[in-house]
């Protein structure tokens, strides 16, 4: 007989959910960490008083008092965090904080960070308090004053260095996660931060190594290209060729040897601001089939827009603009807007705390759909799994921030072949079994059935698009 | 023909999914009191210690049973008919079948140990128990462990994530050392003292004490220590749920037993999964397999089984599993004993911070088991090796290829084929 407790059971799962269970206090005190948190904030609240007027903004001084206690004490931190657990998975507590969870916090966090874009876009003078702040670096890295987009560089190259020394603590024990996160952290602060402010300095066109059409996409608009071209200096010429050669031969070659990774987890910034500062939110991608239904039409329609923007800007200007007029510098600027402001910047990050850390990258970036498309239909890069071993725990399809069910996958023994896939590793790196291991293959062609024939693949699935 | 499935865990899902495939107009009702949805059981510990929430340990979409049409029933079956084909229910009245999967799986073992019926003390095996360790874990800063095995290393490590400091009662000399050899044994030993748990070796709990209003305020050890707690887990393994099965006209030994078609004694009553026990004709021991891959296989074959396919049967295949204890990764392939047999040669290479090891177990020449404690190694490669009867050479040979840890680690197979070598050797 069922015991009778058994029977009265009756707690609705679904609704109620589980929360968080009762917490016993610790005995240790956590006195390091409190310390550099105080640094940390002392070094926050010396950047709000230069803001409300202290004496000091715009020095030396200024600058350092705040930054310096910022970018050392963060790190400590984060060090001190995480060295009082033995290495290995440690997602304790996820869903039970209200920043990473999606809660009250998150929401906060997220309104704080679209108002940041909102202000950098379109109202750069409520930034000129941070501007000024910033201004003795600007002036020595680019010779020049500091602007809205230094300032916005500046925070942007801090956040993935410092979070990024929070990844290489929470993933001590996995060196494909250290190792990708020096890259993008190399990447960032080297290519897009320094270099560019640099080539300023020597009166050089701005200029990122690291970004290529169609992700940057004035990189191929006609406008730059002719602008480049009549740089006195020199360097524009080059700068036009890298550009052509990324987008028309890195692109496919790479991508075909390691899939999409090789740029999305481990050069673009788009993609390190997202795998640094954005890894505590990854879990709150939306893993649903809705979802990827929306993401398949919204990516390629971004893709197609700016697809046929610059085609229309070639066209018009080796006309003279005769055919289309002004429709195609109007397209740009609604492709500017609504894409390279609004959808990359503040629905890219700053729904970091409740769409997950990837929202652009998913939905938006035309660069992941071209770069998705070559590692779906004709690349070596698979995400191999384990035989039997999966248990269909979820942990894989929960931390994938780019809202992959992996568990759909692995616990059928399939490969995970999905172009939206950045290899960031992660649901390897959670998994408790080890079911999952991502790899470069010696063919594209084992890794699905049909993944010997790209072109008939490719054409079949958009007779049954999405 | 209507097909009544008792248990929405992965064994009736699998079979219910098989039922589906080849019957696509079969009426399918799944019942369960536990969830409303299948969820993986493994996941259970997650959810506690916030990696996950519920929804999150669900394999399928909800919509995935409407699209299927498999009708989910949250209710509790409180008695089988064998003769009229119908189900007592104990919300609903009743539900008649044509066919019937009993698939109720396990439940915690316990021993009639005193005052294991007290507030406070409890298993680990369903959302019930886990509602139940929410309430238990008020106030609780200390908690006993009684068993080591693998559901054990997982209760102490949600209790450890909460604050509340465990302690093991293990019987044997050594963490789960009736399954585990020696020396792998050790490591996990190791492992729980590091991570600063508590582990008493050799213990046996003999009392758990009341604190005077019904609930636990300790344990008294065979040795007659007490220790002080607030919760104790009861972690001394599982054995197959045959409740239902027990009143009724079903034949039961340990678990339901079944044919290698999953036929009861019963014409169209099947069980598996968990609850099964398949007979072995001719045989001293029957089958009994309670781990999720084999609920998943055993599911498949009964759903075939279920839907007509009459000449079905089950192949276990070479037995493998994986768990983690605490940091620690393990995986086996093939049946490696806790003691060596005489028949048996075991090489074993542990690197020297304890956090990597692999066993090779050779019988007459042939490869017959690999234990890796640290390593990730691949299934069907390590499967066809045993399989096909490989010998230790070709092991050596190929080692490398079978390495599934992620791109970047440093790879062992050197160091360990050198020490084998040498052994070899010697
Ligand atoms: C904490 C934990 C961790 C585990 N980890 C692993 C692991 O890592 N790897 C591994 O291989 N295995 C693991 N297992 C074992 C694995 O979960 C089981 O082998 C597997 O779930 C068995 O599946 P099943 O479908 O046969 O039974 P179950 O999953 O137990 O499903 C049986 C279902 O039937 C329902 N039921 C029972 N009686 C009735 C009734 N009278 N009326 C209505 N419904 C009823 C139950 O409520 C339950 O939902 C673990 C088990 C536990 C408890
Ligand atoms: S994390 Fe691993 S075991 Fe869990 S569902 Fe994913 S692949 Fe399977
Ligand atoms: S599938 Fe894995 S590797 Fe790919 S994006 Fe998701 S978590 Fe990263």
């Amino acid at each position: 007989m069922i015991n009778a407790k058994t029977l009265d059971y009756s707690f609705d799962e679904e609704s109620e959910g589980f929360g968080e269970p009762p917490k016993a206090e610790k005995a240790e005190s956590r006195f390091g960490e409190k310390f550099f948190l105080a640094i940390v904030a002392f070094g926050v609240l010396a950047f709000v008083v230069q803001l409300l007027g202290a004496p000091f903004k715009g020095t030396w001084f200024g600058f350092l008092l705040a930054f310096i206690p910022i970018i050392i004490g963060t790190p400590i931190y984060f060090f001190i965090h995480y060295n009082d657990t033995e290495a290995g998975i440690k997602n304790d507590n996820v869903y039970f904080g209200s920043i990473s969870a999606g809660g009250i916090l998150g929401w906060l966090a997220g309104i704080f960070l679209i108002g940041f874009y909102v202000f950098l876009y379109w109202k750069p003078e409520y930034l000129s308090g941070g501007i000024e702040i910033v201004d003795p670096l600007a002036r020595a890295l680019s010779g020049g004053p500091a602007n809205q987009w230094f300032l916005y560089g500046f925070f942007y190259t801090v956040l993935v260095l410092v979070f990024g020394i929070r990844m290489f603590m929470k993933y001590r024990h996995n060196r494909y996660q250290i190792i990708r996160t020096s890259s993008v952290m190399f990447f960032q602060f080297g290519l897009a931060f320094v270099i560019p402010n640099l080539l300023k300095a020597l009166n050089q066109p701005e200029f990122y190594f690291t970004y290529f059409w169609p992700l940057k996409y004035e990189y191929l608009f006609p406008g730059t290209v002719s602008k480049f071209v009549s740089h006195p200096e020199g360097l524009g010429i080059f700068f036009i060729f890298w550009g052509a050669m990324m987008t028309f031969i890195a692109i496919p070659v790479l991508t075909y040897f390691y899939g999409k990774r090789w740029y999305c987890s481990w050069v673009c910034g788009c993609g390190g601001l997202a795998e640094t500062f954005g890894d505590p939110w990854r879990q709150l991608s939306d893993k649903s089939t809705k979802a990827w239904k929306i993401e398949r039409w919204s990516i390629h329609s971004v893709l197609v827009f700016v697809t046929v923007t610059t085609v229309l800007l070639w066209a018009n200007s080796a006309t003279g603009g005769q055919i289309f007029g002004e429709a195609s510098s109007t397209l740009k600027r609604w492709y500017g807007f609504v894409i390279g402001a609004m959808f990359a910047g503040v629905i890219g990050v700053g729904f970091y705390p409740i769409l997950g850390n990837r929202p652009w990258c998913r939905f938006g970036c035309p660069m992941a759909a071209i770069l998705g498309l070559i590692q779906k239909y004709y690349s070596r890069f698979r995400i191999t799994t384990n035989g039997g071993q999966c248990m269909s725990c979820g942990n894989c399809s929960t931390y994938c921030e780019m809202g992959i069910d992996v568990r759909k996958y692995a616990q059928k023994g399939e490969n995970i072949i999905r172009a939206s896939c950045v290899g960031c590793g992660v649901c390897a790196a959670v998994c408790p079994r080890g079911v999952l291991k991502l790899e470069n293959g010696k063919t594209h062609k084992d890794r699905y059935e049909g993944s010997d024939k790209p072109v008939s693949a490719f054409i079949d699935s958009i007779k049954h698009f999405p | 023909m209507h097909v009544a499935i008792i248990g929405n865990g992965v064994t009736g899902v699998s079979a219910a999914i098989r039922i589906r495939q080849l019957q696509p107009d079969w009426k399918i009702t799944m019942i369960s009191g536990e969830s409303d949805y299948h969820y993986s059981r493994p996941a259970l510990m997650y959810i506690f210690m916030g990696h996950m929430r519920y929804q999150d340990t669900k394999p399928y979409e909800n919509s995935f049973w409407e699209l299927n049409k498999i009708d989910l029933l949250r209710d509790w079956v409180t008695e089988i008919d064998t003769q009229n084909k119908q189900l007592k229910l104990h919300k609903n009245s009743s539900l008649n079948f044509d066919k019937l999967l009993i698939a109720t799986g396990s439940k915690s073992n316990k021993f009639g140990w005193p005052g294991q019926d007290l507030d406070g003390v409890q298993g680990l095996y369903d959302l019930m128990d886990l509602k139940l360790l929410y309430e238990n874990c008020k106030g609780a800063k200390n908690a006993v462990i009684v068993g080591g095995g693998l559901i054990g290393v997982e209760f102490a490590e949600m209790l450890h994530s909460r604050n509340i400091h465990p302690t093991f009662l293990v019987r044997e000399k050594s963490y789960w050392n009736n399954v585990l050899p020696k020396e792998e044994s050790e490591m996990v030993n190791k492992l729980i003292r590091k991570q600063g748990l508590g582990l008493k070796l050799e213990t046996e709990l003999k009392e758990i004490v009341d604190n005077g209003n019904g609930r636990v305020k300790g344990v008294i050890t065979d040795k007659d220590e007490f220790i002080d707690c607030e919760v104790v887990g009861l972690t001394a393994g599982v054995s197959p749920n045959i409740d239902l099965a027990k009143e009724s006209s079903i034949n039961t030994g340990k678990g339901i037993l079944v044919d290698w078609g999953f036929r009861t004694n019963e014409t169209d009553i099947f069980a598996a999964g968990d609850c099964a026990e398949i007979i072995k004709e001719g045989e001293e021991r029957n089958l009994l397999q309670q781990v999720w891959y084999t609920g998943k296989m055993q599911g498949k074959v009964a759903g075939e089984s279920i839907s007509g396919l009459e000449n079905t049967t089950y192949d276990p295949g070479i037995w493998y599993n994986s768990a983690k204890f605490l940091d620690l990764e393990y995986q086996t392939y093939g049946m490696i004993m806790p003691k060596a047999k005489d028949s048996e040669e075991h090489l074993f290479w542990e690197h020297e911070n304890n956090l990597h090891a692999i066993r090779i177990v050779t019988e007459n020449g042939s490869v017959t088991g690999i234990n890796v404690m640290g390593l990730r190694y691949k299934h069907k490669v390590c499967e066809s090796w045993i399989r096909e009867k490989r010998s230790l050479e070709y092991v050596f040979d190929n080692l490398k290829e079978a390495n599934f840890d992620p791109e970047f680690y440093t790879r062992f197979e050197e160091d360990i084929i050198r020490k084998f070598k040498k052994e070899q050797a010697a």
